[in-house]
């Protein structure tokens, strides 16, 4: 079994021109873990993944597997495998090809090519030139040549976009798998709900810096908790609510008041004799959680 | 040493898994096929008698053609003067597609030593590029020496010359496939990258040869533009016959040829790892 190995940014830094693309990024990706790699288009995730992969150097700091750069691996294919967002494949050369070409390159034995086309379940389409795939079925493709090498390390750039329902289900268990497996795993998306079912761990950046990192539950708790509340006398309930000491805002149901208990703002409505028409906990996604966290990275 | 063979190996894969190759090799069997036929048919066809130098349209009658006994080297380094367009495109195009297809990011994944790729891209072609100077040479040699014995002229191909000739084409081809590696990784825009081929081989330098030959200090000069060198090499031209009359035709000795052109190729390749090669794959 491939034993993962973690995954090292340490200070990393990006300039493009007068452009800092990555900011000073340092975090790590345990193995026997899915982590998610969050940030809106143009955050910054391709070039980090790009540097780790050794094909953007860094203006400073590093990228390393288990200590060791990209380009110091005895064997890159065999450590890590890589699926980056613009799947590269020359239109005029069979998957099957493409793949024996990695396969060569890396010094892996060519049966295992037939072997991954059908892992990702195109071993019937592996003789068609790789121009006519759709989007779906580069990205599979693109998966092929990761698991080419067998190896304990998964680095997949955007591997959700442009699937089709099934697909998204297929890799979700793919990715579980492969965390199961003892395997280091990191998911870049823009999306976190796309991820959000199979991740264990999130890395959100944004602006090319890290706003946030931890387990997933961990951004439960960055959003303030709210408490939703109407009454037909809205007026009456929001003096209620100053008089109380409790911070509210109108909201598009009613106010929000700054709570965790729906009961305590309950309790001062009821004794202002103020009738509530509406009482609840705000439901807050992590979505929300991680659109307030990219937000904060705007405004920096 | 292994390490480098695998590179090697996952070149020639590169270059024998898309259909450029051989459309390449298959327009250069016609084009120099066709030359060497039609023009082996002409000269060999006026010095035999067969056709009337004033019916060929040449005019000048029989100066134009060249002096008996030179026409079949002439004939057969078409394969290399005029076919050398061939694997400068192939050289060219199997560098410019990995920058065009992103190929680059599973090639750089696959092996992280970028000079050890550029290394076996420059041995692969070269190689390749002496299989398309064989394909030009079965062209040439083969269709044009068939018509000149039509016509009753000596081929030639007993002769040791003819041979070393066919040797050092084989060699020229091979180092304009590598001259083309360094152009594309020099340019490595596919468009540029091919219209400085054609502009280059097929109007500048014919060109600048014809216009250097009216001086002695140019045509020192222009000896040592890539297309002479190359025609140096082989030995034969089809620019040495037609330069004007009584202009200075220089050239550099066969093995100064051949250096000159490794020394085009090895610059360019070397420039084009710097300003390409090794840069950010995005």
């Amino acid at each position: 079994m491939p034993v993962g190995a973690v995954i090292e940014f340490s200070n990393i830094t990006k300039r493009f021109g007068d452009v800092t693309a990555v900011d000073d990024l340092s975090f790590t990706v345990e193995p026997g873990r899915v982590t998610g790699f969050l940030g809106p288009n143009g955050a910054g995730k391709t070039t980090t993944l790009r540097m780790l992969l050794g094909l953007v150097s860094p203006s400073s700091g590093t990228a390393t597997f288990g200590g060791l750069r990209y380009h110091d691996l005895p064997h890159p294919l065999a450590t890590v495998g890589a699926a980056l967002e613009a799947a590269s494949f020359h239109p005029g050369r069979t998957a099957r090809n493409h793949l024996a070409i990695c396969a060569t390159a890396a010094g892996l034995p060519s049966a295992r090519v037939a072997e991954v086309l059908h892992l990702v379940g195109l071993a019937e389409h592996g003789g068609q030139r790789a121009g006519v795939y759709s989007l779906g079925m580069r990205q599979r493709l693109g998966l092929a040549c990761t698991l080419l090498g067998d190896p304990g390390v998964l680095v997949l750039d955007e591997p959700i976009n442009g699937l089709d329902p099934e697909g998204i289900k297929w890799i979700r268990g793919f990715l579980r798998d492969m965390a199961a497996e003892g395997r280091t795993v990191l998911v870049s998306s823009h999306l976190l709900s796309e991820v959000q079912q199979s991740v264990d761990d999130v890395i959100i950046i944004a602006k090319g810096r890290l706003v946030h990192r931890g387990p997933l539950s961990s951004l439960e708790t960055q959003v303030a908790p709210q408490v939703v509340v109407d009454s037909p006398d809205r007026a009456a309930l929001a003096s209620a609510l100053s008089q109380a000491g409790v911070a509210f805002s109108p909201g598009r149901t009613g106010l929000l008041a700054a709570a965790t208990d729906p009961a305590t703002i309950g309790h001062i409505a009821f004794t202002a004799g103020v009738e509530v028409s509406a009482l609840h906990r705000q439901k807050k996604g992590l979505e929300d959680a991680f659109l307030a966290l990219v937000d904060g990275g705007d405004s920096l | 040493m292994t390490m480098l063979l695998r590179a090697i190996r996952a070149e020639f894969a590169k270059l024998l898994t898309t259909r450029i190759w051989w459309i390449l090799a298959a327009v250069l069997f016609g084009y120099i096929g066709m030359l060497s036929g039609g023009l082996a048919a002409l000269f060999a066809g006026i010095q035999s008698g067969a056709i009337d130098p004033s019916a060929a349209g040449t005019g000048t009658g029989t100066q134009g053609t060249p002096p008996l006994g030179s026409l079949p080297p002439l004939v057969y380094s078409f394969a290399s003067s005029v076919g050398y367009v061939f694997p400068v495109l192939l050289g060219a195009l199997a560098t410019t597609g990995e920058f065009r297809h992103q190929t680059l990011t599973p090639t750089f994944l696959a092996n992280p030593r970028r000079a050890q790729v550029l290394g076996a891209k420059v041995i692969t072609l070269f190689l390749a590029g002496a299989a398309f100077g064989a394909i030009a040479l079965l062209a040439s040699v083969g269709i044009g020496a068939l018509v000149i014995n039509a016509f009753g002229v000596d081929t030639l191909l007993g002769d040791s010359a003819t041979w070393s000739l066919i040797g050092r084409t084989v060699i020229a081809m091979a180092l304009w496939a590598a001259v083309g590696v360094g152009l594309g990784v020099l340019v490595p825009s596919q468009v540029a990258s091919i219209v400085i081929v054609l502009a280059f081989t097929q109007f500048v330098e014919p060109l600048l040869r014809f216009a250097s030959m009216f001086t002695e200090a140019t045509a020192g000069i222009a000896t040592f533009l890539p297309g002479a060198a190359s025609d140096a090499l082989v030995g034969a031209s089809i620019f040495t016959m037609a330069g004007p009359v009584g202009g200075a035709t220089s050239t550099l000795d066969w093995w100064q040829g051949g250096l000159v052109l490794l020394a085009y190729a090895a610059a360019a390749t070397v420039g084009g790892y710097f300003v390409s090669w090794r840069r950010d794959v995005t």
